[in-house]
This record gives structure tokens, C-alpha cells and sequence, in this order.
């Protein structure tokens, strides 16, 4: 067994390893789905990280101008939440379950979706709308808060995250 | 608990730089600090965040958040990154000399 407590170090420079760069990829459309992501992104920039955001498929509702504030909480098919199935699917449930957790986020001083994007673009991230996704919902850019820098393509993504770490949400 | 000095005087750090003891700040110290971190000049805005964030933590026992600070430090989220590239609340509470703030937002 190793002795050595010291973190690890790259090869060429004897500098401990730090992360430099990360792209976080946003997919869910749920509030459970987005929130992760977002803090993600927000914590990296807060450490001097460089961040990208790239929004893909229902995760696009985060940035869509007319859905990021009624974004919800899935209440059918979530296990998580220890509701049962039949009684998550009675009307109203989504808006109440979700109600009660943006409470609790507020509770916590955590910002609500709308707030937290705009932040996180404030502190320099890269905002991306996926093209695939964009196209698949016939949205276009003016559907977008003006947050977004731009509607990509997969390989552009990969340009942008090139020598980062990708975190997939 | 390491030491280092810092503007001539000896003060009490983390293994991350951080002070242990506010007490011992000195705005002479926070010079040399931004110095280190790459600030070659304190601005007064930069100033108004040191003070905001040292003001905090004597209130309420830790630092501001990124996004505390730019609701009430009159300085906005876009300016404090500007202000300070590598992370404000981080860079800021080390120049401050307070402990580094452990919130997630």
C-alpha cells in the first residue's frame, strides 16, 4: 500500500492536477433535470473554471424564453420523489410537488431557473442551443433568451469543449 | 497550522492560503495578496467587494456567495467575474482575508 497522500501530478510540469475547462450538457427538461447541471456549470466558473452550457433536446426548455419559468417537476415515473405512480399522475400533482420544491430552493437562496441562467452567463459561460434539438422542436433563436450565444452542431461542440472535461446531465 | 508572512507580518493560513484569522488583515496585505492572484492594481471597485465581503463575514460568521454578492455589493455578477477572473467569492475571500466561503451556489 502507497504512503504517498499527495494528490497527483502531471508528468510533464510536477503541478498538481487541476481541472481547467468543462462543458456541462443539459438533456432533461424536468426541474430535477435541469438544476444539476446548472450548479455544476455555476460552481465551476465560481472556482475559476471555464464553463460551457450546451442545451439539448427537452433540456432546451431551460433557455426557452416562454417555458424556463414553468419548468416542473416530474411527479409520474420518478422514484425518487416517493410518491406513488398512480397518485403522482392525479391532476395537479406536478405543479403542486413542484411548488413545494421551488420553495424549498428559494429556502436555500438558490435562484430560480430563469435567474440562474441569466447568472451563469453573466459569469462568461458559453450558453449553446444543440441545432439537432432546435431543429427537431421547429424552434428557432428569437424562441431563446438572448442569454444564448448560439444554435450549434455537435461537432462545433466538440470544438468548444476540446481540452475540457464534459459532464452529461 | 502553517504560517506565511505576508506585508512583513507573520499570519496564520490554510493549506490553501486562506486566513484562519481575520484579525490579522491589513490592506497592505490584500495589495500583496491581489498581487499573487494577478491583480496587479486594486481598483475601487474591487476595493467595495473587499470591504463588502470582509463586512459579511464579521456579520454572519462566513463569505458571501458570487451571487450574494452581486445582489448587495452594488457590483454585478458580470463585473465581479471581471473583477476577479478566477472565481470572485474565492480570489475575493483570500484577498480579504476571510476563510473561503463553502457555499455551491
Amino acid at each position: 500500500m502507497s504512503t504517498d497522500t499527495s494528490p497527483s501530478t502531471s508528468t510533464d510540469t510536477g503541478a498538481p492536477e487541476t481541472i481547467e475547462k468543462v462543458s456541462v450538457i443539459i438533456s432533461k427538461g424536468s426541474l430535477d433535470g435541469i438544476y444539476p447541471g446548472l450548479i455544476m456549470a455555476n460552481g465551476a466558473r465560481a472556482e475559476g473554471i471555464e464553463a460551457n452550457v450546451f442545451f439539448t433536446f427537452f433540456g432546451l426548455d431551460a433557455i426557452h424564453a416562454k417555458r424556463h419559468e414553468h419548468i416542473k417537476v416530474a411527479t409520474v415515473g420518478n422514484p425518487g420523489l416517493h410518491v406513488a405512480t398512480w397518485l403522482g399522475g392525479l391532476p395537479g400533482m406536478s405543479s403542486v410537488m413542484t411548488h413545494v420544491m421551488e420553495k424549498q430552493i428559494e429556502e436555500l437562496d438558490i435562484p430560480s431557473i430563469p435567474e440562474f441562467v441569466e447568472m451563469i452567463s453573466d459569469t462568461g459561460a458559453g450558453m449553446y442551443a444543440c441545432k439537432a434539438s432546435v431543429d427537431l422542436f421547429k424552434m428557432e433563436r428569437s424562441d431563446f433568451i438572448e442569454q444564448v450565444d448560439d444554435i450549434i452542431t455537435v461537432g462545433e461542440f466538440y470544438d468548444i469543449a476540446a481540452g475540457g472535461h464534459i459532464i452529461f446531465t | 497550522m502553517p504560517t506565511r508572512t505576508i506585508a512583513g507580518s507573520e499570519v496564520d493560513v490554510n493549506d490553501e492560503g486562506f486566513f484562519t484569522d481575520p484579525s490579522q488583515w491589513n490592506e497592505d496585505m490584500a495589495v500583496e495578496l491581489a498581487k499573487e492572484s494577478g491583480i496587479d492594481e486594486l481598483t475601487d471597485p474591487h476595493w467595495t467587494v473587499i470591504h463588502f465581503m470582509r463586512k459579511e463575514y464579521d456579520d454572519k460568521g462566513t463569505g458571501p456567495t458570487v451571487r450574494a454578492l452581486g445582489k448587495t455589493s452594488g457590483v454585478t455578477v458580470k463585473e465581479l467575474y471581471q473583477l476577479f477572473p478566477k472565481g470572485p467569492a474565492k480570489m475575493a475571500a483570500k484577498i480579504a482575508g476571510i476563510p473561503k466561503p463553502r457555499g455551491c451556489i
